[in-house]
């Protein structure tokens, strides 16, 4: 199947092919990674794209998935809404 | 790695990459840039992004001015392969008092003596800029066209790529753990991954530049201090400007990409190397921005992080050879702004390195400090 057309990140529309693209530009970090083409960094925070983007690397460096280094998890968990951390404006 | 350089800068963001762009642009031969990370780990990915040229102080509107023409054309005189994403539609800065009103205007009559084009606003005009903007006690504000944004993360990548085209050698994961002198002179620099000799070393740290200061032996008068950011969900462009604060103390832009990105200064924030987000901040910057930004309550807040200002203090950079220690550079001392004035700072450090006249009148030198004559910078979020 052409590489163009497996999306990988879905978030941000980007498919296996700009993955390596970016690989072999030399990155080797997902942290590099993600800073340039954005993967992960949709709003579903790396849901899919970190765990297949750990096979990708892998597979390029020769190592197992356990030797990736992982990038840093921020909150929040889960997506919020500005006004509900707010809690009302009563008491601001 | 080299064994021999030219000139060995350390840290690798923004500062750092400028300065070594800019080294060889000028022909230099042998530069290599030490970073402990990966490029634009530190305070500059993680930065607010924002550009802007209405500061308080002569020489942070030079810096900013002359920075902004060059972020103008970046893509072309850096031959970017991805674009930097500059957006200009301006920063509105807003005084929720008189005498807040009071500074500004003398911020304008600085600003337009430095060619920047920024101009005063009634309430009623800031709220024509941003319609969804809470005029409630607003005093009024000031605005200038020409800010914006612009990508860290890109400008990076840029002055990374133009670097290596012209020779530099960048290392990453690779710390320095020393500076070796010899008479007062500086020898080399120990690195995790070996030696590297050289009479001529560059402090970009950033927030760790008093680590590379007492290799040398030097107390330098900066300090870390965290600062946090979060970034919503993207939505369709809604706000043109960066909307800013110092009293209300916010900023909050949406960049081109669509997500907003906003944050806050703690002023109870302690010195420290603390790197980590705060739940804390994440309630305090969700009122804030819901009274002042309403509609921008119904976003989804998708990530916050931190990373560090190196504060100075007056709040003006710290560009100047070492005068105890001759050979030893430094760019530091941002105070939150330094991605926006990297280009000239890049320029000028390289032309301090080489001997050259400085392209800008600039005095930021350690001396100020010790004379006790300084200009704060009323202008820092």
């Amino acid at each position: 199947m052409d590489e163009n057309n497996i999306i990988i990140c879905r978030c941000e529309d980007l498919s296996l092919a700009e993955l390596r693209d970016v690989i072999e530009d030399g990155y080797e970090t997902i942290d590099e990674i993600k800073r340039v083409i954005r993967l992960g960094m949709g709003p579903c925070r790396g849901g899919t794209c970190l765990q297949l983007i750990d096979r990708v690397l892998a597979e390029y460096q020769g190592t197992g998935r356990d030797a990736i280094q992982q990038p840093t998890n921020r909150p929040p968990v889960e997506g919020m809404k500005l006004k509900e951390i707010a809690g009302g404006l009563d008491e601001i | 790695m080299k064994s021999k350089a030219d000139a060995v800068i350390i840290g690798g963001g923004v500062i750092g990459l400028a300065i070594a762009y800019n080294l060889a642009k000028k022909g230099m031969d042998d530069i290599v840039v030490l970073e402990r990370e990966y490029l634009g780990s530190g305070a500059t990915g993680r930065c607010g992004a924002g550009i802007r040229q209405q500061w308080g102080t002569e020489m942070n509107c030079r810096l900013a001015r002359k920075s902004m023409d060059i972020f103008e054309n970046m893509n072309e005189l850096l031959e970017t392969k991805m674009d930097i994403e500059l957006k200009q539609q301006g920063y509105l800065l807003l005084a929720f008092s008189d005498k807040e009103m009071e500074q500004f205007r003398k911020n304008l009559e600085l600003q337009a003596r430095e060619n920047i084009p920024s101009r005063e606003v009634t309430p009623e005009e800031a709220k024509e800029i941003v319609p969804h903007l809470n005029i409630d006690d607003v005093a009024g504000g000031t605005f200038c066209p020409t800010d914006g944004h612009a990508n860290p993360f890109l400008v990076v990548k840029a002055y990374e790529d133009a670097a290596r085209r012209l020779g530099v050698e960048i290392n990453t994961f690779t710390e320095a753990i020393d500076i070796t002198k010899e008479a007062g002179r500086i020898t080399g620099v120990q690195t995790d991954k070996g030696f590297i000799a050289t009479d001529k070393v560059v402090n970009a740290a950033g927030g760790y530049s008093c680590q590379i200061g007492e290799m040398v032996g030097l107390d330098l008068p900066v300090k870390p201090e965290r600062h946090e950011i979060l970034v919503t969900e993207r939505v369709e462009p809604f706000q043109g400007p960066m909307v800013m604060s110092f009293s209300y103390n916010i900023y909050c832009q949406q960049t081109p990409g669509g997500p907003f990105l906003m944050g806050f200064g703690d002023p109870d924030e302690p010195a420290s190397f603390n790197r980590k987000s705060s739940w804390h901040f994440l309630e305090e910057m969700a009122r804030k921005t819901y009274k002042l930004l309403p509609p921008l309550g119904e976003l989804r807040v998708v990530r916050q992080w931190a990373g560090l200002y190196n504060i100075t203090p007056d709040r003006q950079p710290i560009i100047t050879e070492s005068k105890e220690v001759p050979g030893f550079y430094m760019a530091i001392g941002f105070s939150g702004h330094g991605f926006m004035i990297a280009p000239m700072t890049g320029i000028l450090m390289a032309e301090m390195i080489l001997g050259e006249d400085l392209s800008l009148d600039i005095n930021l030198d350690l001396e100020r400090f010790e004379k006790g004559d300084l200009i704060l910078e009323p202008s820092v979020v």
